[in-house]
């Protein structure tokens, strides 16, 4: 953690007051007065963006420990589909992922007219389930292949050990493996999480309203630039900020020991 | 530190040379997302339509020498404001709050806003039909403006491109969408708008959907602006806007 | 073959990747060559950036430390697309500002070169941190019995620390590079006509989604497959006369 002392070093005082200066200029030069008009707005954007990241990151989560399991040490014919889907994902950009499962899958709606009656519709009309579908596969892409390694990492020894003491196999997994293998992946969790954080901006190109998308309205309906794009800017830092103290916070909590991670 | 100020400074050349030209053109922005039938890229990488005719037509009465130049339409503004554009002519019509951000020279078109909706659908371009339903608008158009200010009790989706806006209209993700009376006739008449049909013209409020289209420039660009009048006025006088428009709609549109 | 497709009901979308009018796919390949212009050059960039950046972070003054970690730390937090449109903004209107201050005239920077500045710059922040640990893996004896035969500082890091360090960040580079392909796809929504805005402009004028956005997907799939190949030769010789590193790196 950072401590009062070596803050105090003359030149981060010169650092700090020129960033005060630039905030104070910032506050004073720059336009504001669209900030009551839009606030209520950009509370719901905030809500959006918190809640994609939240349910992606778990559903995501919840997705690649079948996937790295299959990969690590599933019979081929699951160990294959699971590598091809890992490679897929990380290999295209998500925004195309995202314009595929939106327009590509919309364009096909018309062909069957019972999707249209069906219970499903008025979920699927929505813009926030492509949104949750993209974001989760994503995350389970890149984490799925981490949980690979991680699975793979425990030692051998253990789960001889549990095997020799006749312990059922799902048994041995669910307190064995997956505890290990998880704090295997706890120090990586909070890098991925925060990039996961900077993917969910795309979700406005299909009409999500999340907090990018409320800046995007201002800029266009004020013509304001830089003052939008600079508190969005503040925002991201703020949550990628908390969301690096909470995995510190689990990490020590888990692990008992922390390791700083920036 | 020689090899890695070399490196730098050549990369940095590299750089420069490629990324920066002459500045005698004028460049003339347009929006990268196609709208048919003003502007649309063709499948041999070239910019068409009505639009595109006219914007060479104009710049050859104006005698300037215009380069057609695509960016974001959600940033066209912000373009022309940070000079990587020196005119807009995106069907960009003149409103009362662009202008306070920017000039516009005369107009060179002008058409009604519509609403579009699914043939089956009972709904009329009024806000008390529209309530309760969702309506498709494009970021950043007089459309929007105008749907948040009249369809206060409809669900507004916005999008960045009215293409995308269309093919949710065909999907059946909206329940209708506003915009130009011309965009939307040709879409209505394609294969993919066989579904939809136009509903009628919204009331007119021409605080918020402006009079006309014209052809934005920066603030105090008064050469630029009277030069771009001087060529729309001659294509108007000598029959040219006429033949354009004749060859893609057939009344006229000014 | 037309038999084939027709079969396959595929006719259809192969007359539609066609590259040839009315075929799209000369467009969807010229934004694919514009994308990887633009990642080649933000990588090179990212990289002259990173090495600058990581010396600086290890051997520079407090003030240019303290000042590194700020550019890290906001560029890493903060959503590339986010961090795209500023830098899109304010890189334009700054160098027309020097232009002016200089007495010269309005600058044009094409798209080709605004999107490697713009990655490029987000490039260097990764490339920063990638490079920094890979330069403090080496060890230090090493660089010390270089200082010692009192070889210049520019010639020890020409000769020792860049071919040391190589094997420990190969594995890193090789992912950013694959970051930096991908991340211009992001530069379709500030409207350069990259691989992805060119797929949209086609499947827009088509209705085609689903053809389009597969065959670009496509594309960046095969980019990165062979990437992949390419990387894998140049951390074998990265890595040469090295005993094999077993249970390190992938």
């Amino acid at each position: 953690m950072i401590d009062l002392k070596s803050l105090m070093q003359p030149h981060r005082i010169v650092m700090m007051l020129v960033f005060v200066g630039f905030a104070v200029w910032c506050a004073y030069a720059l336009r504001w007065d669209w900030l009551p008009k839009y606030a209520p707005l950009a509370l719901y954007g905030i809500w959006t963006t918190l809640w994609l990241l939240v349910v992606t990151v778990v559903l995501g989560f919840l997705l690649a420990v079948p996937l790295g399991l299959m990969q690590a040490v599933g019979p081929w014919y699951l160990a294959t589909p699971a590598k091809v889907f890992c490679t897929i994902i990380r290999g295209t950009p998500l925004l195309l992922q995202l314009w595929l499962l939106y327009y590509g899958l919309g364009s096909l709606f018309p062909q069957f007219p019972w999707i249209r009656s069906s219970e499903l519709w008025p979920y699927l009309r929505q813009a926030w389930p492509y949104a949750v579908l993209a974001l989760m596969l994503s995350y389970a892409g890149y984490e799925g292949e981490v949980m690979r390694g991680a699975f793979k990492g425990v030692a051998k020894g253990q789960l001889e050990a549990a095997r020799s003491f006749g312990m059922p196999r799902f048994t041995m997994f669910r307190r064995i493996w997956l505890p290990q293998a998880l704090r295997n992946v706890l120090p990586t969790l909070g890098g991925e999480t925060i990039l996961q954080m900077k993917a969910t901006p795309l979700v406005a190109t299909i009409t999500v309203v999340d907090i990018y998308a409320v800046s995007s309205r201002v800029r266009s309906d004020t013509f304001i630039i830089y003052e939008p794009l600079i508190l969005l800017a503040v925002f991201y830092i703020l949550v990628a900020g908390l969301i690096a103290l909470g995995f510190h916070w689990l990490e020590v909590q888990v692990l008992g020991t922390g390791r700083r991670t920036q | 530190m020689n090899v890695k100020k070399l490196l730098a400074s050549s990369l940095a050349a590299a750089v420069l040379s490629a990324g920066i030209a002459s500045a005698e053109e004028v460049k003339i922005g347009i929006a990268a997302e196609p709208y048919p039938p003003f502007a649309s890229l063709d499948s041999s990488g070239n910019w068409v339509g009505w639009e595109v005719d006219v914007i060479n037509a104009v710049c050859a009465a104006a005698e300037l020498d215009c380069v057609i130049t695509p960016v974001a339409w959600d940033g066209i503004i912000p373009s022309l404001t940070g000079q990587q554009i020196d005119a807009i002519m995106a069907s960009m019509s003149i409103t009362e709050e662009r202008l306070k951000t920017i000039d516009f020279s005369d107009p060179y078109y002008n058409t009604p806003a519509v609403i579009v909706a699914d043939k089956s659908m009972d709904i009329e371009a009024t806000p008390e039909s529209l309530a309760g339903k969702v309506v498709g608008i494009q970021a950043s158009t007089i459309h929007q403006a105008y749907a948040q200010e009249y369809f206060k009790d409809s669900e507004l989706r916005v999008y960045q491109t009215q293409d995308e806006a269309n093919q949710d209209l065909f999907a059946g993700r909206i329940d209708a969408t506003q915009a130009d009376s011309i965009a939307m006739a040709d879409f209505v008449n394609s294969d993919a708008g066989a579904c939809c049909e136009i509903k009628g013209a919204v009331k007119d409020d021409p605080a918020i959907l402006g009079r006309g289209v014209g052809a934005g420039v920066r603030k105090g660009q008064d050469d630029l602006r009277e030069a771009l009048n001087k060529g729309i006025a001659a294509i108007l006088a000598d029959g040219t806007h006429e033949k354009i428009t004749s060859n893609y709609f057939s009344a006229s549109i000014y | 073959m037309t038999g084939l497709l027709d079969s396959l009901g595929l006719a259809q979308s192969a007359e539609l990747l066609s590259l040839s009018p009315p075929g799209w796919g000369r467009n969807l390949l010229r934004g694919l060559s514009h994308s990887l212009q633009i990642a080649f050059g933000a990588y090179a960039l990212g990289l002259v950036i990173g090495l600058f950046g990581a010396y600086g972070k290890l051997y520079g003054g407090k003030v240019t430390r303290d000042l590194l970690a700020i550019y890290t730390t906001v560029i890493r937090a903060v959503p590339e697309l986010v961090l795209i449109l500023i830098l899109y903004y304010v890189g334009s209107d700054i160098i027309n500002k020097i232009s002016a201050a200089m007495g010269g005239g309005r600058v044009e920077i094409n798209g080709v070169a605004a999107g490697i500045w713009v990655l490029g710059i987000v490039q260097g922040a990764y490339a920063t941190e990638i490079l920094r640990g890979a330069i403090q893996a080496v060890p230090l004896g090493q660089i010390e019995a270089a200082k010692s035969y009192g070889m210049p500082a520019i010639m020890t890091m020409r000769r020792v620390t860049i071919p040391a360090m190589m094997s420990f960040a190969v594995p890193g580079l090789a992912n950013l590079w694959l970051i930096a392909t991908k991340d211009t796809a992001l530069l379709a929504v500030v409207g350069f006509n990259e691989l992805t805005l060119e797929t949209r402009q086609a499947a827009s004028s088509t209705r085609a989604y689903f053809t389009f956005f597969l065959a670009a997907g496509f594309l960046y799939l095969m980019v990165t497959l062979f990437s992949g190949v390419i990387f894998a030769r140049i951390e074998k010789w990265a890595r040469r006369g090295q005993p094999s590193l077993t249970g390190a790196g992938r």
